[in-house]
């Protein structure tokens, strides 16, 4: 798929590729990505805007530490991208600001 | 490593450096005293970084009135207190005061809970409140649950983001010109011809007034100066969740959200010693009796927990006082040193200069224990 990112996936053995949906947007993508890596690898890879100054984040130490890759996994808000690896249907969704309870 | 004093002499002496040590140094430092805070290591057993916020006086005082007033002069002091913390450092310490409720699940807990506060207000009538059904509480607190009698309402309570409010005494006693010690704990004080003489390490430092606020540490640097402090530890589990949309706009006793979206679930009393670690059963069950009134709260996550440890004397209540053999050395504790930060700066600190005793303090002397 064609896109805008600098982020390239590298050439490995793959055991094939996965639909997910991108805030409604269907991408193929490695089986093996996890939910980050797949953000960072289709485009814009701002994932959230912050609850109190409403600044822009990205997917960043994509090894469970940071939380700046929170975003919506299946409904439920404030998922770890980077510790989630994608799976056939999965619907991801950018997060404004907090998430609702209501 | 031993930090060396900018110089061995100094107006005051505050032992402690967390809520209660940092507001009355503060309050001595703006006042133009020439103050040092002598902080205990990084890892001491540090109430002032567990607290859960409120600034709160509803249903206190019930054995000891003055307590309930002295929470109240301070609840009244706190909006002024935190407007000159922010006009003077720039930090918002997040301080509202929009009135708090007491929940109550059950009709008969309700009722208990409304007698208790009808007591206290034909006692001081300034302890207002309000008893509200489910429905009149339905309409403060949309989120609230359908297993909820009522609750009490009182417009005298609050609630403070205490790190924040930490921070920003720290940093208006520096720019007051206050010094700080880290590291520093007091391993003696002795009198020495009307001063007092502090050993840190191979430090000595001279200080013509000392003030106690060491938290539990005051137990045994009391009795070096005259004076008596039988505080133990009382743990109290905290938790706080992901930040989420508005929801709750006045503080409750067991829950309240931040002004960034948090929530703070709170909070357990537990007998164990000086241990502040965090258990599951204690947390399940506070996390139950929060997704009890707001069931809304069941899928939220949390984020952190912690323990950390109340300051608690045998009756709970405060103790201040001046030294009668060792006059200048002062004790100050309690175990709410969010609600009555206010006082302390204000109130306390003109007395520890000089001025008389407020007779709102006049229970709070430690001889009350002495059998």
């Amino acid at each position: 798929m064609q896109n805008d990112s600098l982020f390239k996936t590298l050439p490995r053995v793959t055991d094939g590729t996965v639909r997910i949906f991108i805030d409604d947007t269907p991408y193929q993508v490695p089986r093996s990505l996890n939910v980050a890596a797949a953000l960072l690898a289709n485009g814009s890879p701002a994932c959230r805007t912050t609850v109190v100054s409403g600044a822009k984040r990205a997917p960043f130490c994509m090894m469970g530490v940071c939380f700046d890759c929170l975003v919506e996994i299946d409904g439920v808000p404030n998922r770890q991208g980077c510790m989630t690896t994608v799976q056939d249907g999965m619907r991801v969704r950018r997060m404004q600001g907090a998430r609702s309870i209501a | 490593m031993q930090k060396n004093f900018n110089t061995s002499d100094y107006d005051v002496a505050v032992v402690g450096g967390g809520l209660v040590g940092m507001a009355i140094a503060f309050g001595l430092a703006k006042r133009g005293q020439k103050v040092i805070v002598c902080d205990g290591e990084d890892n001491a057993l540090r109430a002032a970084r567990g607290n859960f916020g409120l600034v709160w006086v509803q249903g206190k005082g019930t054995k000891c009135l003055h307590y309930a007033r002295w929470s109240l002069h301070s609840a009244d002091a706190w909006q002024g207190f935190s407007d000159d913390l922010e006009s003077r450092t720039g930090v918002s310490v997040g301080f509202q005061r929009p009135g708090g409720f007491n929940l109550a699940l059950q009709p008969d807990e309700l009722a208990t809970k409304a007698a208790t506060m009808q007591g206290l207000f034909e006692a001081e009538p300034r302890l207002k409140y309000q008893v509200l059904d489910r429905s009149a509480l339905a309409e403060r607190l949309p989120a609230i649950g359908a297993d909820v009698a009522g609750a009490i309402y009182s417009p005298n309570d609050g609630h403070v983001n205490p790190l924040y409010t930490l921070r920003a005494l720290f940093a208006a006693y520096e720019q007051a010109g206050g010094e700080y010690a880290p590291n520093a704990g007091v391993s003696n004080i002795s009198s020495q011809g009307g001063a007092f003489r502090l050993t840190v390490g191979d430090n000595t430092l001279h200080a013509a007034r000392v003030v106690l606020a060491a938290g539990l540490g005051n137990r045994t640097l009391a009795p070096m100066v005259g004076l008596s402090a039988p505080v133990k530890p009382l743990r109290g589990q905290i938790m706080v969740t992901e930040r989420v949309r508005p929801f709750l706009a006045y503080p409750t006793i067991y829950v309240r959200q931040t002004l960034e979206g948090s929530v703070m679930v709170g909070d357990s009393a537990e007998d164990v010693g000086f241990n502040d670690n965090v258990t599951p059963d204690v947390l399940a069950d506070i996390a139950r009796r929060a997704i009890a009134p707001f069931p809304i709260l069941k899928n939220v996550r949390l984020v952190r927990a912690w323990g950390a440890l109340r300051v608690m004397t045998p009756d709970g209540l405060p103790i201040y006082e001046e030294s009668t053999t060792h006059p200048g050395a002062f004790l100050a504790t309690c175990h709410s040193g969010v609600t009555l930060a206010a006082a302390h700066c204000e109130t306390i600190v003109p007395w520890i200069l000089g001025a008389d005793r407020p007779t709102l303090l006049d229970p709070f002397y430690a001889k009350r224990f002495a059998v």
